[in-house]
């Protein structure tokens, strides 16, 4: 047998020509826990996707590098293959049939089965389901995990974590399972869940099964890692043992990169006036929850709010706006605002450029110019003419405006008249922007105004958000998971964490500062 | 979705909210309930003739409703293509009343062919499921408008022109085409109903023994408790109450005692329904339910969830061709053209107002369902003459009835989704 139970050699992998993976290397041995870290983006998604076989590799074409299984080389292609050979996945999104018991979850597919006369004459899928010997297998699961939920109640109404260990028992009931995939195991669990979690992995590990356990909290990963693999921008790193790891190294690796500040811009902030002051405000986004977020923005800042997936960066914006129920203070230009009303929202100079560009932000089958301006006939009831008792849209008011506005920002597009659908998205991004420009804001909040779009365009789209800075004085609010984007043109960042502020920093502050108050450890606060 | 102890605060708000949620998932059922009765108090029916009309059609009418049950459980809505297994059923009876074999044996010979017509069609219709997953219900029902004008064409326009039928009875005076009525008396009519019939009464008085004996079979069997003892003793005492009650029946004079119960059919949905019930237990079963819950987890799971939901829709198919072939022997008289048609709507209303939904269905359901269907459909007619002077305004009424039923319920079953999201929102808001 082979000291390795799987090694991943020289792994690459590009997505439409842009390289997400380059020559990342992965050695694991039985009964290890071996840890992969790594900020949104960096390639742990893909990676283990490629170890699973996910459909969503193979119908992009297929990686590069070499996989070995005890030493053997294989090539997987699909999830059935990777469960044949003994890797299990916990996934981030539970696996779980909602109206079937705990018992049921965890055989799903892999029923115990008895003979009876019906299945006899017609095959054996007539067999009647042993619940009795299913029970006594979920049961052993689970109790090798310490686990007292009962094995036959529902899988609808369990805690999360419950869910979580649910999905583990199903992995170590298979006779099979020789290495486990944990995927942001404890993003969606409290405290002292994560806690029983982390136990159970040790347990599991002690059995011989090897552990793959991917996340970004980094005490988690030096309470109980064996190995630590650090990857950025596709890129390994760093591979080390947990004994010559710190904290801050960690965070520095996860990181680290050269600011590169691409804009020269000289700050208009006047620290005097507040723009946006939001107290306590509480944001029941799923999956992006804010809880108790304090903040203020002066007037003429570029603010820029990160902070790593589901920690409730993408929810501030989205709460100030009413797209998502809300609660708390919030106050524009020292007035109060009512929470909850997107028109309202609008009516006080705010403007909103989504994170789902496609889902909230456009109207894909429309034009490019009713795109534009809709936001606006909506709202400000301009760009229309009455005709008696009708109201109509004043075509060439809209087309005169939206001509300009094309020219302005140099949407690419074959006229006013394309539907927004066929546009790339760098050019939708712009549509967006020009729709918010319509509605004349003098508070610009911006989500991901860079995600799903090609390296060109992304500058092209921050230098417009930085002329409209500028030039009209906005104040424009930027969330976004790509730190180095932040840090290119943005006055102060937040680093949102848990659903609050983690801290406040300049740009040009340091990566350990940026790594640690995004994993979470909140005991330094910038200024 | 967590738990949520606030949403429980006091036990008076508990039982509201259980009252409320009992009222709302049971909407249809209890309108119909009191629909039926409000119908027979002003129709002023005889109830012995209500309670002939009624044995006889629920005899005829279950087996097709049952066969709606397994799509229901592969998550793949109701099934409106049975009308193309009821086609199906259609074409072989023509023929085997075309060469004539009557009675049991031509029963049996309309199922023998019948059943591997309706594998292939039901085959064909789960394929064309599987390219339209969500949209089942539309898509089955104009597929079976689809399959019906092949139907018409064929008995149309085929039969007796291209392919030969020498026969005045079925085929129109032209000589091309058959008649739009078709009468199986002296035929195929009551071949498994006359098979064995038994009178009421007596009946009754063997299914009450069968329940008694159960009862104890099943108390035998447990760790027999006290409180099994006491369901088993109120069990048992149930069951002889009816046999009493049977054996007064017997010896009265009413016109009850003489209704006669058509055996084997009854034994053939007692049957269905056995089936279902152990389906549901076998690894087939669980799959479905798995394939019905979610597809995307089954599939990871590695359950080929096209064959599955094709399975499905070829055992629906068939046991709705069976269940036709039971409808028309009953019914003797049926119309060539429009009988499996109604049969169609009629079925998926009954199981409807049965209380089933798009998601869930049960055995208990379809047969509470066809119940209260076809009371419905018994005193309809009669309230209308009663109240307006007209039995066809009654008749009207009914046929609005089957069809807004279907209507309503399908618009309630999409409200009802939506509101559980909304209350799934309020939970995390709470958290």
């Amino acid at each position: 047998m082979a000291e390795y139970l799987l090694e991943m050699d020289n792994i690459c992998k590009s997505y439409y020509g842009t390289k997400v993976l380059t020559d990342v290397k992965l050695a694991l041995k039985p009964g290890e826990i071996h840890a992969i870290i790594g900020e949104n983006g960096a390639g742990k998604s893909t990676l283990m996707n490629i170890l699973f076989g996910m459909p969503v590799i193979h119908s992009t074409g297929g990686c590069e590098g070499e996989i070995f299984i005890d030493g053997q080389p294989v090539e997987i292609k699909s999830p059935l293959q990777a469960m044949d050979l003994g890797i299990g996945m916990v996934h981030q999104e539970f696996m779980l049939l909602p109206n079937y018991t705990v018992t049921e979850n965890i055989k799903l597919n892999r029923e115990t089965r008895k003979e009876n006369l019906v299945s006899r004459l017609f095959g054996k899928n007539l067999e009647t389901l042993d619940y009795k010997s299913m029970n006594a297998d979920a049961r052993k699961a689970l109790d090798s995990l310490d686990i007292g939920i009962e094995e036959y109640t529902r899988v609808a109404g369990l805690p999360v974590g419950y869910m979580q260990f649910t999905e583990i028992a199903r992995e170590i009931d298979k006779s099979n399972t020789r290495m486990m995939v944990f995927d942001e195991p404890t993003a969606v669990l409290t405290e002292s869940e994560a806690s029983n979690l982390l136990d159970a992995m040790r347990k599991i590990a002690e059995r011989g099964i090897a552990i793959l356990f991917i996340t970004h909290r980094l005490d988690e990963v030096m309470e109980v890692a064996d190995y630590i693999t650090v990857l950025r921008d596709g890129r390994l790193v760093g591979t080390m043992r947990k004994e010559d790891a710190t904290i801050y190294g960690l965070a520095e690796l996860m990181v680290g990169r050269k600011v590169e500040k691409l804009f020269n811009r000289k700050s208009r902030v006047n620290f005097e006036d507040v723009a946006v002051r939001i107290k306590n405000l509480t944001v029941n986004m799923p999956g992006e929850r804010v809880r108790g977020l304090t903040l203020d923005v002066y007037r003429g800042e570029i603010f820029g709010i990160g902070g790593l997936a589901g920690q409730g960066k993408i929810g501030v914006a989205n709460g100030v706006m009413g797209l998502y129920p809300s609660q708390g203070s919030v106050v524009i230009n020292n007035d109060d605002l009512t929470l909850n009303d997107p028109r309202e929202s609008m009516k006080r100079g705010m403007a909103f450029l989504s994170e789902d560009r496609r889902g909230v932000g456009l109207l894909l089958d429309s034009s490019v110019e009713l795109n534009i301006v809709i936001t606006t006939m909506q709202n400000k009831g301009l760009f229309m003419k009455k005709l008696g008792p009708l109201t109509q849209i004043d075509g060439s008011k809209v087309r005169e405006h939206s001509q300009k506005l094309i020219k302005d920002l140099d949407i690419r597009c074959t006229g006013p008249t394309q539907p927004v659908k066929r546009l790339s998205g760098g050019n939708q991004q712009k549509v967006c922007i020009a729709r918010a420009l319509t509605l004349k804001p003098d508070i610009l909040f911006v989500s991901e105004p860079t995600r799903g779009i090609d390296i060109g365009a992304k500058q092209r789209v921050l230098e417009t958000l930085l002329r409209l800075n500028e030039e009209m004085g906005m104040t424009i609010i930027i969330t976004s998971s790509e730190l180095a984007e932040l840090r290119s043109i943005c006055d102060r960042i937040a680093i949102v964490s848990g659903g609050k502020v983690a801290g406040i920093l300049q740009p040009d502050a340091s990566d350990v500062d940026f790594g640690l108050l995004m994993a979470g450890q909140i005991d330094r606060k910038g200024a | 979705m967590k738990d949520n102890p606030k949403l429980n605060r006091d036990p008076g708000h508990a039982v509201k909210k259980k009252v409320t949620s009992f009222l709302t998932n049971n909407m249809v059922t209890i309108m119909f309930v009191v629909l039926s009765l409000l119908a027979f108090q002003v129709s002023g029916m005889n109830s012995n003739l209500y309670i002939t009309d009624i044995v006889s059609r629920i005899s005829r009418n279950s087996f097709t409703v049952l066969a709606l049950i397994i799509p229901v459980i592969a998550g793949m809505g109701l099934n409106f293509s049975i009308i193309v297994g009821a086609m199906a059923a259609q074409a072989v009876i023509i023929y085997v009343t075309h060469w004539g074999v009557p009675g049991f044996a031509g029963i049996m010979l309309c199922v023998a062919l019948v059943t591997p017509l309706s594998i292939l069609l039901g085959y064909l219709t789960g394929h064309l499921f599987n390219r339209v997953k969500g949209q089942e219900m539309i898509t089955g029902l104009i597929f079976g408008y689809f399959a019906m004008g092949i139907y018409t064409f064929i008995f149309l326009q085929l039969v007796g022109g291209v392919l030969p039928m020498d026969n005045e009875v079925l085929v129109l005076s032209s000589g091309v085409g058959i008649r739009t009525t078709i009468d199986l008396y002296g035929g195929l009519r009551y071949g498994l109903d006359d098979l064995f019939r038994l009178p009421l009464p007596v009946m009754l008085i063997i299914a009450g023994l069968i329940a008694a004996g159960y009862q104890l079979f099943i108390f035998m069997r447990s760790d027999r408790l006290k409180a099994q003892r006491f369901n088993m003793i109120i069990g048992i005492a149930g069951s002889l109450l009816v046999v009493v009650l049977a054996i007064v029946l017997m010896n009265s004079n009413s016109l009850i005692r003489l209704i006669s119960i058509p055996v084997a059919t009854w034994l053939a949905i007692i049957a269905l329904c056995f089936f279902l019930f152990f389906f549901t237990k076998t690894k087939l079963g669980q799959d479905m339910r798995s394939v019905g819950q979610d597809r995307h987890i089954a599939a990871v799971s590695g359950i080929n969830v096209d064959r599955v939901r094709v399975i499905a829709i070829i055992m629906s198919t068939v046991l709705a061709s069976w269940g036709h072939i039971i409808f028309l022997q009953n019914m003797g008289a049926w119309s060539t053209y429009g009988s499996h048609m109604q049969i169609g709507f009629y079925a998926i209303a009954a199981i409807l107002i049965g209380g089933a939904t798009v998601t869930r269905a049960t055995i208990g359901q379809a047969l509470l369902g066809v119940f209260l269907f076809h009371t419905l459909f018994i005193v309809a007619p009669a309230a209308g003459r009663e109240l307006f002077g007209d039995a066809q305004i009654g008749e009207y009424f009914r046929v609005f009835v089957a069809f807004g039923v279907i209507g309503v319920t399908l618009a309630m079953h999409a409200w009802k989704t939506k509101l559980q999201s909304n209350q799934g929102i309020r939970a995390i808001k709470d958290e």
